[in-house]
């Protein structure tokens, strides 16, 4: 055998790991985002998640100012989570209307006991339709709704402190 | 205090790595006697301190000590306990911390056990090993930490995730890891064989027992992830030659290889540079499956957690390591001496193409992975090579493989004549034949592959049978057994996988309730769909009847949908009897009340899994026998 042919190996490798590298290097793929941005809420009249409260209409995101709306549920650990990032949204003066998804009167209250009301209305969403209807597919979700009902933007998975600059810039974007 | 401890044991042992590295240099380049004699307990004590910075860490996730970042991502205090323990490996940090134990613990046993070969080649293994393990624990220390705090720390843990709490993610990853760390010790060896130039029987037999137990293990990785794939993701297919399981497939059929080249090595003291080529090509493998795993290089079915500065990592990391391997095999293996000579026709030949067979296979796959990474850094298009490739490149090319491997154990050492095995192999050759008329019978219209995996299968799997021809049984050695068995496997498994591709009848309906439909010998009926609860899921599971000749049994196939996080998954019913499975997948409903259910009859499935099962008996029977009989050799060199 030829000494210089011992060499090949190497050269093979050099050319994976040349491979590997470019691979590394170029940029990765955007998450596929709600195909519902950009368009109208869809219309809905929830009851209200809390007992001797009101329920969550369609209309109650058409007056005029941007709103967050919140897709969550008691018994999602994420959603606990994020509750203290709603809290402090909702002390900056951020108005927050949510959804609970298949969730009970008592649990909700319970959980808004624990970790805070951050809500001005919560709706109850039992089947989990008006969850699909707005192109979520899990808890929690934030959206960030327009003053005319227009779904601007979406945020996916719980909201970490890192994450609330870019909830304040997608509200300035909204007004 | 837990976490700091465990962070400080750490750094201690990536110390003694460093030093251990040292040592072994220094003591080998200057001929220094009393600093290799300080090399073996060096190792050990490494081994104690990682092991004791896994123990914390575990101890940690036991008592969901949340102020740790990683226990509070991946763990919850309602998590029932045996999920807290194995919640330590079923994420990144954990994962490879608990490489590196393993990896430690290795090496100490290497340190402690190994009596076979000279010392200064001894402490060369010890050193790569090292180096090694210096490289993990950077990786660890300054990339993925696992004893990192959190502050604050959070009121509860985030690791609830049902889809995790599986006994099988319990015991899979460690399997596979155990597996590719006995590769990384086999690499090691080379290394060391190669610093002294001492390629031979001796090194070839202190390698044997790691590459032989790593390759028992990775073939119990696959094969019991190639059934959970089966039974979990609701597909009907055992095999979809997805990244993930090819970065398990390459190191296996290098180890494969590897594992018979050492034997020609250790029994022979033929095929040097090639042994020493397989050892450092089978760690280069679990190196690069390591890689694109954690990467998130290439896109896959199975979704890790991925972070490209720590894909980065792994790749200076296998440049160094494998770079460095193939450059010191370069340099030093046009000095090592070839070994004996052997005919063409003999049982060394045989191992000789059943390697080059092996790692044409291994280079098939490779290059259909790798593909759509090429493609995309070149276009940016992403795209997928399918089984279309897979099957028609690496199918022909096994089964020859298969015929190999019939042929081998029949062949006697250095030299044979072909009359003579045409004599050994008359009877599965009358039996491949029969069944080739068998099968063109009762089958005509299968396809090519199929019809020869068939045939091949019975002829192989009586072949296999034939180095038991004429020998006393009960004083046959273990490893013979073993051999016997592992390749019986090979044949079992080949006939599942060729009755399911040739024989299997899928249905999809979409069918109302009551309604009969009829796939392979069943006729089934949708009876009812409910919906129902569980802890953290809720369901529609449909109750399916099948009968056949007057027996009938009940089928609950379900459609799951988790909340947290939101995740859909098919709970596929399976029935297994003695000649198949039959397969229940249950899909949604259409507007107008139909249920689209999706049906599989599929005869002898399960006998690629039982396949893959025996050849891992097998290889565990050849450990024991070659271990038992080393040690009497052993007792009676002591005694002499």
């Amino acid at each position: 055998m030829k000494r210089s042919l011992l060499w090949a190996p190497l050269a093979v490798f050099i050319l994976f790991l040349i491979i590997f590298m470019t691979g590394l290097l170029s940029p990765e793929g955007q998450i596929i985002r709600s195909h519902m941005i950009g368009k109208p809420l869809p219309n809905f009249a929830l009851p209200a998640g809390l007992r001797n409260s009101a329920g969550l209409r369609t209309q109650d995101f058409q007056q005029g100012k941007p709103k967050l709306l919140n897709v969550f549920a008691s018994w999602c650990v994420p959603c606990a989570a994020e509750a203290p990032q709603l809290m402090q949204l909702a002390q900056s003066g951020v108005t927050i209307d949510a959804v609970a998804i298949r969730d009970r009167p008592e649990d909700i209250a319970n959980f808004l006991a624990r970790y805070g009301n951050p809500y001005r209305k919560i709706g109850s969403d039992r089947t989990s339709s008006i969850q699909l209807a707005l192109g979520s597919s899990g808890v929690p979700e934030t959206f960030v709704i327009d003053g005319n009902g227009i779904i601007r933007y979406q945020h996916i998975g719980d909201i970490r402190p890192e994450n609330i600059p870019e909830i304040f810039a997608e509200l300035a974007k909204a007004r | 205090m837990i976490a700091e401890a465990g962070l400080a044991a750490l750094w201690l042992a990536a110390a003694l790595a460093g030093l251990q590295l040292m040592l072994g240099w220094t003591g080998l380049s200057h001929q220094r006697d009393d600093m290799l004699a300080a090399v073996r307990p060096v190792a050990v004590i490494q081994a104690v301190l990682t092991l004791l910075a896994f123990a914390l860490l575990i101890w940690l996730f036991l008592r969901v000590d949340l102020s740790v970042a990683l226990v509070a991502a991946n763990d919850h205090s309602e998590k029932p306990w045996l999920y807290k323990f194995a919640g330590t490996w079923g994420n990144h940090e954990g994962s490879m911390l608990m490489w590196v134990t393993i990896l430690a613990v290795a090496g100490a046993a290497v340190a402690l056990l190994e009596r076979r070969l000279d010392d200064r080649t001894l402490t060369a293994t010890l050193s790569a090993q090292a180096a090694i393990g210096l490289g993990f624990y950077a990786f660890l220390l300054f990339a993925s930490n696992p004893f990192a705090r959190l502050d604050p720390a959070p009121p509860e843990g985030q690791g609830l995730n049902p889809l995790l709490q599986d006994p099988g993610l319990a015991f899979h990853p460690p399997t596979l890891y155990l597996g590719y760390v006995g590769l990384s010790v086999a690499f090691s060896f080379a290394v060391g064989a190669l610093v002294t130039r001492n390629v031979g029987p001796s090194f070839a037999r202190a390698m044997r027992p790691w590459v032989l137990g790593a390759w028992i293990l990775l073939t119990l990785g696959i094969t019991a992830g190639s059934y959970w794939a089966y039974y979990e993701l609701g597909w009907g297919g055992w095999w979809f030659w997805d990244p993930v399981e090819n970065a398990s497939l390459m190191p296996w059929l290098a180890a494969t290889a590897l594992l018979h080249s050492v034997t020609v090595l250790a029994t022979r003291d033929g095929l040097r540079a090639w042994t020493v080529m397989l050892a450092v090509v089978a760690f280069s493998m679990s190196m690069v499956g390591t890689f694109l795993v954690r990467s998130g290089i290439l896109t896959s079915v199975h979704a890790f957690a991925v972070d490209p500065r720590r894909g980065t990592f792994i790749l200076a990391l296998l440049a160094i390591y494998i770079g460095g391997a193939l450059a010191l095999f370069a340099a030093r293996v046009g000095t090592v001496r070839e070994g004996s000579r052997f005919d063409p026709v003999s049982r060394e030949g045989a191992l000789v193409i059943n390697n080059l067979l092996l790692t044409a296979v291994l280079g098939i796959v490779l290059v259909g992975t790798l593909y759509p990474l090429v493609v995309e850094s070149m276009t940016g298009e992403k795209l997928s090579v399918g089984p279309p490739y897979f099957n028609a490149a690496a199918g022909p090319l096994a089964l020859v493989l298969m015929a190999v491997m019939a042929v081998g154990p029949l062949l006697r050492w250095r030299r044979d004549e072909l009359r003579n095995l045409g004599r050994r192999l008359a009877i599965p050759i009358a039996i491949a034949i029969a069944s080739l008329a068998g099968v063109l019978l009762l089958a005509p219209g299968i396809r090519i592959l199929p019809f020869l995996g068939l045939v091949l299968a019975l002829g192989v799997g009586a072949a296999s049978l034939a180095p038991l021809w004429k020998r006393n049984l009960r004083r046959t050695p273990l490893f013979i057994w073993g051999m016997v068995i592992a390749h019986l496997g090979i044949a079992v498994s080949l006939a599942g996988m060729a009755s399911e591709s040739a024989f299997t009848q899928e249905r999809l309906v979409a069918s109302r309730l009551g309604e009969a439909q009829q796939v392979g010998p069943y006729n089934i009926k949708l009876d009812s769909v409910m919906p129902i609860a569980g802890p953290n899921w809720t369901a529609i599971e449909g109750t399916v009847t099948a009968v056949r000749g007057g027996h009938s049994f009940a089928l609950k196939p379900q459609a799951r949908a988790f909340w947290a996080p939101p995740t859909e998954t098919n709970e596929s019913a399976i029935q297994t009897v003695w000649d198949g499975q039959l397969y229940v997948v249950l899909g949604r409903a259409d507007e107008q009340g139909r249920w689209q259910l999706r049906l599989w009859w599929k005869p002898f499935v399960t006998l690629i899994w039982a396949g893959g099962a025996m050849v891992a008996i097998g290889g565990a029977l050849a450990l024991l026998g070659r271990l038992a009989r080393e040690r009497r050799t052993a007792m009676r060199e002591a005694w002499a």
